[in-house]
């Protein structure tokens, strides 16, 4: 079986793909799938799952796919991750699931990051959903954030009867999957078919509500008395680049060049009134996901030149090795081992290069690039506004929530905490791994309800 | 959605709208701002909360149109309803009874000036208001600022009205003379610079409300951070007040310029569109 090679499916060609946002992996057919799935071992011990961290039983799915029977493949899939029409598309199967299978070994892996976006995209033109009955329990939670981790944790609070509410500070719900995943990557229209999903389950997502100043978590709790609330709230504030002329006009970080073009459409500028402000030669600081995004939006914009500039190899990028390639396929220059040192001004105060520094085993050389827009991408740190007007929170040095890790409570009562705020600097920050924490969380919350407030009748009350 | 329940024009381009908020009418506090989100295509626009009533569930803004944006808010009437209002956001101001306090309050700069005051009276501070407009027609809301303070100054720049000058003379006089032990400004970024220029030698605290260009206005982007002595800040959260000795003003009035080609051509489009 191993001699049918891996399907690959169908990519938009590199100078098409340049010039418009639209969805570069096409996804498979389902010849393609069925193919596919017939490359799958079928292991008596399958090593796949061992590589997924939420343990989808992957050879149980795939099985299902080369029988054609898709809506089993989606209910096996849906027992441990609720997006797979989004997971197939963002997680990084190269270093996860893909990375164990027994395949990859001699020959190439099993795809199972397409085989799982195919049967996620089947689900959603189809509207298969869960079907099983709600039966209400009377008991409500408040979630903040409705990136993964909240969207996680809302669908199974309110498929176990729970009435939920999820405040959104910004004016569309999706998280860093509607403000930060580009659209040829994640199209909008598959997250919104999964939010769509979830107030079809009587879930009600309240954006525009900066929990912290137009509520207090006290206020949830207690004015509004909601009996648990789950903070989802992501690590968003970017880290500053923090060399010379980083405030200079031009300088942006990755975040706020996805977001005017991702949320605010500013790609579409002027008919969308928010500009992205970007200029001829692009220089994209940093190699992770995020600056790999920046870099190949950047490109789509029509400039002259976009480098990648990295300190580390291109083999050390913790991105989707996938996202790479079409980088390089699209004309993203890849500047590596080399430091920025700082950004050079006109006259006016514009970015107009950066001087760099590049080291190799023979030694290092400075050099100038030539640059007017200069975007990092160092990562981010957790955002501050919860922490600070919620005083019984326990926070580390860094500013994320701490939790327990079996449950994600919080130090407070009835306060439970997922995705991206709950992980320190540095740790492998991922959609699964937000889902994941927000369905633990939500699991907390139910035996929580049940055991706490069974004993008293009613939920303690705020630091109670 | 949100309902416009009123509009009020102060001069050819400024106007004030108040809308019903009422969620965010109770959370408001005295230098918090808004995001205004009119329609899906517009830009997410700040303002200052100039007002807020939580009986009535209303905020209070008060516009100064100065590009396609703002522009676009002042076909708006009252009745009308637009697509979304984020806030309160940004840190509020400090109120405590400071003792003798100077609030100045540049042009448009005065409304966000008024719930500070107000604030500060009921806590029972001395109140100077200091505000400055360039011509008499441009005067608003005298009344409301001389119901909380124990002395007010109105100056214009052509002397048409009040003193003649600009609100740094009698902020000036006033601390050359007195104990004052806290001024605030807000105003356009020379005049808050001017007046934070005239305070440092004596020392006293001043405190200015800084407008950088936001996006999300939640702290996700940094589009809005300020350099504030040796740190960085995030207006959106660390602010909008600031100190005003530290704040560079140089740096925050460079990066008010970095859309200027974008918003001229948006300017050009709305004028083709809406002639005068
Ligand atoms: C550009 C980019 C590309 C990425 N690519 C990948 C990828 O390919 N694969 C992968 O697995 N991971 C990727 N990641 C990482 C992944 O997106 C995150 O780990 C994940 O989104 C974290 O989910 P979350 O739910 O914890 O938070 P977020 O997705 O950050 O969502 C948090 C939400 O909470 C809201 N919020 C914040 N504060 C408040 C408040 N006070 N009140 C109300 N709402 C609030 C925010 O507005 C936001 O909508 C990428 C990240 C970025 C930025
Ligand atoms: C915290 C804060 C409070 C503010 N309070 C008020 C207020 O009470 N009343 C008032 O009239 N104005 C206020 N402003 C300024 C107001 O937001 C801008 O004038 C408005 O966004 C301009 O948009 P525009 O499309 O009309 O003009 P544009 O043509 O886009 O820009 C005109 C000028 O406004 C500034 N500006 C543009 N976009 C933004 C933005 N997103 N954020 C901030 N400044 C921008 C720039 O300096 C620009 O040169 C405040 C700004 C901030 C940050
Ligand atoms: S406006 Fe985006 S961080 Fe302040």
């Amino acid at each position: 079986m191993s001699k049918i090679a891996r399907q690959q499916s169908t990519h938009l060609p590199p100078d098409t793909r340049r010039t418009n946002f639209n969805e570069v992996v096409c996804g498979y057919t389902e010849t393609e799938a069925l193919t596919e799935s017939g490359r799958c071992l079928q292991c008596k011990d399958p090593l796949c799952t061992s590589g997924c961290p939420v343990r989808i039983n992957i050879k149980g799915f795939i099985n299902f796919v080369s029988k054609k029977d898709y809506k089993g493949a989606y209910k096996t899939i849906t027992e441990a991750n609720l997006f797979p029409s989004i997971c197939g598309r963002v997680c990084p199967q190269d270093r996860q699931c893909e990375a164990a299978c027994i395949l990859g070994k001699k020959h190439e892996p099993v795809s199972i990051g397409l085989l799982e976006r195919f049967v996620g995209d089947m689900a959603q033109q189809n509207g298969w959903q869960e079907t099983r009955p709600i039966v209400p329990i009377n008991r409500t939670a408040a979630i903040i954030g409705s990136g993964p981790a909240g969207l996680a944790c809302a669908y199974d609070l309110a498929k176990a009867g729970v009435s939920v509410v999820v405040f959104e500070a910004l004016h569309l719900p999706g998280g860093v999957l509607t403000y930060g995943i580009p659209e040829f990557r994640l199209p909008k229209e598959r997250v919104f078919k999964e939010i769509e999903n979830l107030t079809r389950l009587g879930v009600t997502i309240e954006t525009n509500r900066v929990i912290g100043r137009i509520h207090t978590i006290e206020d949830l709790m207690g004015r509004l008395s909601f009996d648990v609330v789950f903070i989802g709230t992501g690590a968003g504030y970017p880290k500053n680049l923090g060399i010379k002329g980083d405030a200079l006009n031009g300088v942006m970080s990755a975040n706020e060049f996805l977001t005017r073009v991702n949320l605010m459409r500013g790609f579409d500028f002027p008919r969308y009134g928010t500009p992205v402000g970007m200029g001829k030669n692009v220089a994209v600081i940093g190699c992770g996901n995020t600056a790999i995004d920046s870099a190949r939006t950047a490109l789509r914009l029509g400039p002259e030149n976009v480098y990648i500039v990295y300190r580390r190899t291109l083999e050390e990028s913790p991105a989707r090795k996938e996202e790479i390639r079409h980088a390089i396929e699209e004309g993203v220059q890849f500047i590596c081992l080399t430091e920025s040192k700082e950004i050079i001004s006109d006259n006016e105060g514009w970015a107009k290069g950066m001087n760099c520094v590049q080291k190799d085993e023979t030694g290092s050389s400075e050099f100038l690039l030539n640059v007017d827009t200069v975007i990092y991408a160092l990562g981010t740190m957790a955002n501050p506004i919860i922490a600070r007007t919620t005083p019984e929170l326990t926070i580390d040095k860094a500013g994320y929530i701490e939790t327990n890790k079996e449950n994600m409570i919080t130090s407070i009562q009835g306060v439970f905490a997922g995705g991206d705020i709950t992980r320190s600097g540095g740790a492998f920050t991922t959609v699964i791994h937000a889902m994941s924490t927000g369905r633990r969380a939500a699991k907390g919350m139910l035996e929580y309800l049940e055991a706490v407030i069974a004993a008293n009748g009613r939920p303690p009350k705020f630091r109670g | 959605m949100f309902e416009i329940t009123a509009v009020e024009s102060f001069s050819p381009s400024t106007f004030l709208w108040e809308i019903n908020a009422p969620e965010i009418a109770r959370a408001a506090r005295p230098g918090q701002f808004v995001i205004v989100h009119c329609d899906e295509t517009s830009e997410r626009i700040p303002l200052t909360i100039a007002d807020f009533d939580a009986v009535k569930g209303t905020i209070t803004i008060v516009i100064q149109a100065a590009g396609k944006g703002t522009l676009e808010m002042m076909a708006y009437k009252a009745g009308d309803r637009i697509s979304a209002v984020a806030g309160p956001l940004g840190e509020p101001s400090e109120i405590e009874n400071f003792g003798t306090v100077v609030l100045v309050g540049g042009g448009l700069g005065a409304a966000p000036v008024y719930p500070i005051l107000r604030a500060l009276k009921l806590k029972g501070c001395h109140t100077i208001s200091i505000i400055g407009f360039r011509t008499k027609s441009l005067v608003f809301w005298e009344g409301r600022f001389r119901r909380y303070s124990d002395e007010s100054i109105i100056v214009t720049d052509d002397g048409s009205y009040g003193e003649k000058g600009l609100v740094t003379q009698p902020l000036k006089d006033i601390i050359m003379e007195r104990q004052i032990n806290r001024v605030i400004a807000i105003g356009p970024l020379v005049m808050m610079r001017s007046c934070a220029e005239v305070t440092r030698p004596f020392g006293v605290r001043t405190i200015v409300s800084v407008n950088p260009i936001m996006v999300d206005g939640t702290g996700m982007c940094g589009s809005c951070r300020v350099s504030l002595g040796d740190e960085v800040k995030f207006a959106c959260i660390d602010g909008p007040d600031m100190d005003g000795h530290l704040v560079n003003f140089d740096e925050l009035i460079i990066r008010q310029k970095r859309f200027v080609k974008y918003e001229k051509q948006s300017l050009a489009l709305y004028e083709k569109k809406c002639p005068k």
